[in-house]
């Protein structure tokens, strides 16, 4: 298998499951000011607020984090990390103490100056009492915040990590004026490109390009921004095939070749760090014997999941998280769908044949029940006896994931591989969902603690190849495929060589980069 | 006319019991399904913690009974409260329910996109409809009569959505007449609100003609027989006017019923239809409310629903009574 580069993993059009390395035609060489992006977008919410702790899905991280807030630090489509409100910060050796200097001449939407003190408060709202935000892992590790001049800020972490600004690039956070907010939150003030003229929650969001703005000449080209929430996916594509959106996220593969026959249509698809996964709790038998999952692993036909549940939009996983959205991606070898060595593997735990339930609801994934079913009839050869017990999806992530032994689930996935381990795969963490731990591997949990302060790159590459193949081997994770990222747009969109694959719609950063060619 | 004021008073009575029943019913039901709000709102990332969190947030950790009757006393004075949603972001924010929305609010606007796509459906079902009932009584048993028959029962016949995208497909894809997007917003300008409006109008037109067509036609039939036809015919009436002058002011009842029946449904009904067309009506705000089990805002539109069909029900036995001289007078 070819290594994947994370920069080639762009392409327009289909070829199932291969992975081209070139990037988009190039359509417009030259981005150039003025037009209006009309976008149909799914995701939308009547309880969607400017507040960052809240933003779960596209629409208000695209309004959001995408066009009227800013963070500290920005990952560009490449994948390589950036300042944003952050122009340049360094860490002290063991990655615990990191200075950052922020960018000055900064002013929010309202005219008052962006300095130490927005930052400070506007991570601290993430911690505060009785927050619930999806980012408080990040912001909570950070032992004391520290103003050391007007524009810049000190961080003193509880233990060293190397991903620090990664993980400041995070949408949930986003700077707000400091004293100002609750006004900031009702109103949407923050220092991005785009300032907030009106959302109607679950409806409709439009901005308008600010006059002057330190992205000047490198980003933000539409004079006005207009995000309507279609969460209907056959509304959506009717729109773009009526020409009413400029463009549309996530595509119905069922009727995209009528999207294709369209001239004035283009496909744009990424392959980004998304995945599907079927996690067993590994302290409950039979999926505390490493044997079982072994066996487990050989019952599924990768391949055939790719090409029937994503229809080839999508690539085949190896039961490790991390995707081609990441920096350390380990060249893992694939595990052949095989009989004969779930038959092995489950002698080799003193079984003869396994009868196990396969807990699943399409509020997993889009297709979690058929892929369920491919994977009884694929494991049924090899002495594998899944039965699918097929569940409501109301209440499916409160009442099954991390309840049921073995169940279907998905992964949106992380920027970093610290990240994405953290969250899933650390002793302990609350969204475990195999209950995997040091009992598992003694190693692979100290293998994280130590990756994650090492500033030193190559190290880490083996640090997370070794991880990623403990997971392959002996994980309590199938992760059968990886899915794509695909977006439909007109032709008379301007976009740039790199899509961002990190998050949908070129890192739901469309406002920023895409242009206006007519 | 004394008589129609109680009439109005014990059906105005009796409405209340009905919405009060209502409440009970659909608070029972919500409370029924699997999940509340703090489950559904933090789907995935919901640790024990957060749920438990915003449920005491919520008032959610009481028993139903409590919550019920805090719910109907704040609603018997006037106050439908604050979604959970809205409340879960102030108490997110720490600035309480300052400037919170609150369901009134929210609702509003809804409302009044609901009652605007209501409107012009009515006004061009309910003529249309009409008229062609009536013209099918006249050339009953004609080609035209089965023709129009048939295209009202086929229109009905389809599920909505597909009555939709056949218009979608022919009066916006292949005739780019007009738009399939219908995502009117405050400060639209009527023409263009209207316009964005037209393709769900025309698309609920063809759902509720049948119903009123057929009815208006069966009316009139019915009474094409009766003696006082029979005479003005005899009289050399030309068969238009016995219609219109003779038959259909006797045929009024049935068809102010079915009329309002569809008028009801055209508030309550038309989810579908504002999903495809992506149109900001009630029915949308309806559905993500019950699929966040938010309470305050599923009872508010199921008062409103229910609302609207009591009070479009009482409109149209009063309009029977009036337009009856013998139960206007009764003896």
């Amino acid at each position: 298998m070819t290594r994947i580069s994370r920069r080639g993993l762009l392409r327009s059009g289909a070829a199932a499951g291969v992975l081209a390395a070139t990037g988009l035609p190039l359509r417009a060489q030259e981005a150039k000011r003025g037009g209006r992006l009309v976008a149909g977008l799914s995701g939308a919410n009547s309880s969607d607020s400017w507040d960052g702790r809240t933003h779960s899905d596209i629409f208000m991280s695209a309004a959001a984090h995408g066009a009227v807030f800013d963070a500290l630090t920005e990952v560009a489509a490449d994948g390589s990390l950036k300042g944003e409100l952050a122009t340049d910060w360094e860490a002290s050796p063991d990655a615990k103490v990191w200075t950052f200097n922020l960018r000055q001449g900064v002013t929010f939407h309202n005219g008052k100056p962006f300095g130490a003190d927005d930052v400070i408060e506007s991570l601290q709202l993430h911690v505060a009492e009785g927050s619930k935000s999806a980012a408080a892992p990040i912001v909570s590790a950070i032992s004391e915040m520290r103003k050391t001049t007007e524009h810049q800020v000190q961080f003193t972490l509880e233990s060293g990590n190397a991903d620090f600004p990664y993980l400041l690039s995070d949408y949930h956070l986003l700077i707000y004026p400091a004293g100002q907010i609750d006004e900031a939150i009702a109103n949407g003030i923050g220092t991005g490109l785009y300032r907030a003229v009106s959302l109607e929650p679950g409806v409709r969001f439009v901005g308008r390009r600010v006059d002057s703005h330190y992205k000047d000449g490198e980003a933000g080209w539409f004079d006005e921004i207009e995000y309507i929430a279609i969460n209907d996916n056959t509304a959506r594509m009717n729109a773009l095939l009526t020409g009413q959106v400029d463009a549309i996220n996530r595509i119905d593969f069922k009727t995209e070749a009528l999207l294709k026959a369209n001239p004035q249509v283009a496909i744009q698809e990424v392959s980004g760090n998304q995945h599907y996964t079927f996690p067993m709790l590994t302290n409950v038998a039979p999926f505390d014997d490493v044997n079982v999952r072994r066996a487990l692993k050989h019952g599924v036909n990768r391949q055939e999941l790719v090409d029937k549940i994503l229809l080839g939009h999508g690539i085949v996983g190896h039961d490790s998280p991390i995707g081609p959205a990441s920096q350390y991606v380990a060249d893992l070898d694939p595990i052949p769908y095989d009989p004969d060595q779930s038959k092995y593997y489950l002698k080799q735990a003193g079984l003869t044949e396994l009868n196990v339930d396969l807990s699943a609801s399409n509020a997993a994934f889009e297709g979690a029940v058929d892929a369920a079913q491919l994977y009884q009839a694929s494991a049924a050869a090899g002495g594998i006896n899944i039965n699918v017990v097929q569940e409501p999806a109301d209440g499916y992530w409160s009442n099954v994931w991390i309840k049921k032994p073995w169940c279907a689930c998905y992964w949106s996935g992380r920027a970093t591989e610290d990240w994405m381990f953290s969250s899933a795969y650390e002793e302990g963490v609350p969204w475990n969902d195999t209950q995997w731990d040091s009992k598992d591997s003694a190693r692979f949990q100290e293998l994280l603690i130590t990756a994650r302060a090492e500033l030193d790159s190559d190290k880490r590459r083996e640090q997370y190849g070794e991880m990623q193949r403990i997971l392959r081997n002996d994980g309590g994770v199938i992760i059968p495929m990886f899915a794509n990222y695909v977006q439909a747009l007109k032709t008379t969109v301007g976009t740039p060589e790199t899509i961002g694959n990190l998050w949908q719609m070129d890192n739901a950063r469309m406002a920023e980069r895409w242009w206006d060619t007519t | 006319m004394s008589s129609l004021l109680r009439i109005i008073a014990q059906r105005l009575l009796l409405g209340v019991l009905t919405l009060f029943i209502v409440s009970i019913i659909i608070f029972t039901a919500v409370n029924m399904l699997p999940g509340d709000f703090a489950q559904a709102i933090l789907g995935q990332s919901a640790t024990d913690e957060a749920v438990a969190a915003i449920r005491r947030d919520l008032g959610l950790d009481q028993p139903p009974i409590t919550r019920y009757w805090v719910w109907l006393t704040d609603t018997l004075s006037g106050d439908l409260g604050t979604s959970f949603a809205q409340a879960n972001f102030a108490s997110f924010t720490g600035s309480e329910t300052g400037g919170g929305t609150t369901v009134m609010a929210q609702i509003a606007p809804r409302f009044e996109n609901t009652l605007f796509l209501a409107g012009v459906t009515a006004l061009i079902a309910v003529p249309f409809a009409v008229g062609l009932g009536i013209l099918a009584a006249l050339f009953r048993n004609s080609a035209f009569d089965k023709g129009s028959n048939m295209f009202a029962l086929t229109s009905i016949s389809s599920p909505e959505f597909f009555v939709a995208y056949i218009l979608i497909l022919f009066l916006a894809v292949l005739n780019p007449i007009l738009p399939s997007l219908s995502n009117i917003y405050e400060g639209m300008g009527f023409g263009e609100r209207l316009q964005k409006t037209l393709l769900p109008a025309l698309t609920l037109t063809l759902v509720v003609t049948a119903h009123m067509m057929r009815m208006t036609r069966a009316a009139i039939i019915s009474l094409l027989a009766s003696p006082y036809i029979e005479m003005a015919r005899l009289k050399g009436m030309k068969p238009m006017r016995v219609i219109v002058h003779h038959a259909l002011p006797n045929a009024l009842a049935p068809i102010i019923n079915v009329v309002a029946l569809n008028l009801a449904y055209l508030i309550t009904g038309v989810v579908v239809v504002e999903v495809v067309f992506v149109y900001p009506g009630i029915g949308q705000l309806f559905v993500d409310s019950v699929k966040i089990r938010d309470i305050p805002v599923v009872q508010a539109c199921c008062l409103i629903f229910a609302a609207a069909y009591i009070l479009l029900n009482l409109m149209a036995d009063i309009l029977s009574i009036l337009s009856n001289p013998r139960l206007r007078h009764p003896k």
